[in-house]
């Protein structure tokens, strides 16, 4: 009996499991649709650029605008996206458990997950209007506006609840629950992965959580305490929000570095190049990324000091980045490359990601920061990394996993036409932003100047480009779910434990907890990790 | 790593502390804005925190801390199997988180009745770090009363188990969190004692 079946189809056997697996499933259908959702405001945003003036929408929804699909794709579909859909599904299944530690836990977060979505999206239709302030809600805008910023905030914060559970269920699987000879190097990558971005998400969650707290204790009683006019500061607001929101960025890239290093192996039939330097590389980022969260802060008075430490620490960063980039390329050198679909998703992120990281060195540097700070060069670096980075390993590990998560494959000739203009698209879209950038168009800007008009033209074109390939993508996979055939149980030829599971996964996954004797990428005899 | 037994009790106790750290980087990070605010007005802070009774403030560090003695009892009560004497320690913890809260109310409504509220009329005149300070306190005292509320009402909970042998001597872990978690209630009030009461 598949999970799937067993127990039982219904609505309410569904919402009640605690099966792992189940609840990645849950986390998957309302973490897309809320990507849909994003898709279509920015979408709209980019339509609006079709005219320089007064067009589409007013001056205050496109405000509403750019900060609800900011909201909703960093709180609602990059950060939780991997850990919370495939981490979820696959991690106990590659440690070879039965379950994660506190099943019933991990259903509760799903459930703080879809409160704070609902409750995101209904502080879109209550009280004044949708919130304007950007995703980052500073002071003291935040505090002043009329618009609906409390009920948005305290979303976030269920939102962050819920994040901090899934962490703290995921270290204390990946510590008690691996099959016996499961040693910590003999763990696949993406748990290395997912391990890392638990502590992330545990230690660095809760500052954001106070912090918010504290944009709703300003907004009820107006204690001050960012509010230099009563004695408080507002650079402490940025401080606090960004020691969890630069970490957060690092949520939402190492799982995503997970799954490419489960997918290069699998695709170039080699054993992965460096394993302990990428799994060792993934807590050094989440060490390290802890500490560079004032290069947000630049150009905000900060001391200058603190501007060269936290500037230098940004390009350090880097390096555990570039360690897995290289061994990756390295991992491809003589291998027998296979190029199916999630093979070129994961090429492509390693791509996209590299032109993302690159840019991000670039603005690490004090001198060039003024420059570049508020201008779409930002929009396009951080698209580049959450989308083109974050976004086509989701794609690529949904490309990976489907199979086995459902039990049906798709057709992959439209995976290849749905990655072509995802492709273009998203070069022509957010390329032009990098431009664009640097010609000095600020960022949020509802109207532009005339000489960034044609830039704009170019941007939105891409635009629609990019959702088109993305239509392909998931019309392709809704008819394969319905119309697919069956899987079969290993159909890349992985070595990794949900391979040998049948194809979906029974609802106990191994009927007898496999004992491991060897790495999890053992291709070549010669070289097993 | 062998055959995992039903329940895990490492496992819990991982978890627990995972738990706890969550709650330290909470509080932490109001620290940071006191740190932040106080070193902006070192004077203020001097001055506002003459206005609160160090009486009160060492009387509920003394509570807290007893009550400490009193779960860590509790806890080696129930792992010598005397279900009894863990019961009536467990109850005295309770009552010294209540007798906190009752502390931590006189305290605040005399605050309130004097006007030493943030936008309250005490503070009208005073220099911006004042109100600051006053802010601060109020917050901070306020998420960790929730804290200790939230303690006490866990430890009824375990009294329930306790008295229907859910935790028993084989079987204790989850009293065993519940004094870890109020353990760590106790540790951040004796570091909020000396940033607002005796910072004088």
């Amino acid at each position: 009996m598949s999970y799937l079946d067993s127990p039982g189809g219904g609505l309410r056997s569904w919402l009640t499991s605690t099966d792992h697996k189940r609840v990645g499933v849950l986390y998957l259908i309302l973490m897309l649709t809320l990507f849909w959702v994003g898709v279509g405001i920015g979408f709209t945003m980019r339509l609006k650029h079709l005219s320089a003036g007064n067009f589409l929408i007013s001056a205050q929804t496109y405000n509403a605008l750019f900060t609800v699909h900011g909201v909703i794709m960093i709180f609602m579909f990059v950060i939780p996206g991997l850990p919370a859909v495939f981490g979820n599904f696959f991690m106990p299944i590659l440690i070879g458990s039965r379950d994660v530690a506190f099943p019933r836990i991990n259903l509760l977060s799903w459930y703080f997950f879809a409160v704070g979505s609902v409750l995101a999206i209904l502080s879109l239709f209550t009280g004044n209007g949708p919130p304007d302030t950007g995703w980052t809600f500073y002071v003291p805008f935040s505090i002043r506006t009329s618009t609906n910023v409390t009920l948005a905030v305290f979303a976030a914060f269920i939102l962050g609840m819920s994040s901090i559970l899934t962490g703290l269920n995921f270290i204390t699987t990946i510590h008690r629950l691996r099959a016996p000879g499961m040693t910590w190097h003999r763990m696949p990558l993406f748990v290395w992965a997912i391990y890392s971005t638990a502590w992330i998400q545990i230690l660095a969650t809760p500052i954001i959580g106070i912090t918010l707290v504290l944009v709703m204790i300003e907004r009820f009683f107006n204690v001050g305490v960012f509010d230099p006019g009563k004695g408080g500061d507002p650079l402490l607001y940025q401080h606090l929000f960004w020691i969890y929101s630069h970490p957060a960025v690092y949520i939402m890239i190492v799982p995503a570095m997970g799954v490419v290093s489960e997918i290069i192996p699998t695709f170039a039939r080699k054993s992965i190049f460096g394993y302990k330097a990428i799994a060792y590389s993934s807590l050094a980022i989440a060490a390290f990324g802890s500490l560079v969260w004032a290069h947000h802060m630049f150009t905000s008075g900060m001391s200058d000091t603190a501007g060269l430490v936290f500037s230098l620490l940004t390009f350090i960063v880097a390096v555990p980045s570039a360690i897995k980039v290289f061994n990756w390329t390295a991992t491809l050198y003589k291998g027998s490359i296979e190029m199916a679909p999630p093979m070129l998703y994961a090429l492509t992120f390693i791509f996209l990601f590299a032109i993302g990281g690159l840019t991000g060195v670039i603005q690490g540097a004090l001198g060039l920061n003024v420059h570049l700070h508020d201008t779409y060069w930002i929009v396009g670096h951080f698209h580049y990394v959450m989308f083109g980075g974050t976004g086509f390993a989701f794609f690529a590990a949904l490309l990976y996993w489907f199979p086995k998560m459902f039990g049906r494959m798709y057709n992959p000739k439209p995976m290849y036409v749905a990655w072509a203009h995802m492709f273009v698209g998203f070069n022509l879209l957010y390329f032009t932003f990098l431009v664009m950038g640097t010609m000095g168009m600020p960022r949020r800007y509802y109207a532009h100047l005339p000489q960034f008009h044609a830039a704009h033209l170019i941007a939105t074109v891409g635009s629609w480009i990019l959702v088109a390939g993305l239509m392909i993508l998931f019309g392709n996979f809704v008819a394969a779910l319905f119309k697919g055939d069956q899987a079969e149980d290993n159909p890349w030829g992985g070595l990794t434990l949900e391979w040998k599971l049948s194809s979906p996964p029974p609802a106990e996954n191994f009927a007898e907890i496999p004992t491991i004797t060897a790495g999890p990428y053992s291709y070549n005899p010669t070289r097993t990790g | 790593m062998s055959e995992v037994p039903e329940k895990d009790y490492q496992g819990a106790k991982i978890g627990m502390w995972l738990f706890l750290f969550t709650e330290l980087m909470l509080f932490g990070g109001l620290f940071i804005l006191y740190a932040g605010s106080r070193a902006l007005h070192p004077e203020e802070f001097h001055t506002a925190s003459r206005e609160l009774n160090v009486f009160l403030g060492v009387a509920n560090t003394v509570i807290l801390l007893t009550s400490s003695l009193f779960m860590a009892a509790a806890i080696t009560a129930i792992q010598k199997g005397s279900k009894k004497l863990a019961m009536r320690l467990v109850a005295l913890t309770i009552a010294c988180g209540v007798f906190f809260l009752i502390n931590k109310g006189v305290e605040w409504s005399q605050k309130f009745h004097h006007g030493f509220y943030p936008n309250g009329p005490a503070l009208a005149h005073s220099p911006a770090g004042e109100p600051i300070f006053f802010g601060l306190y109020f917050i901070m005292t306020g998420l960790h009363g929730l804290h200790v509320l939230a303690g006490t009402l866990l430890l009824c909970v375990m009294l329930v188990w306790l008295a229907r042998d859910r935790v028993r001597a084989d079987d204790y872990v989850s009293l065993e969190n519940s004094g870890l978690y109020w353990h760590l209630v106790d540790v951040i009030w004796i570091f909020l004692l000396p940033l607002f009461y005796l910072a004088a």
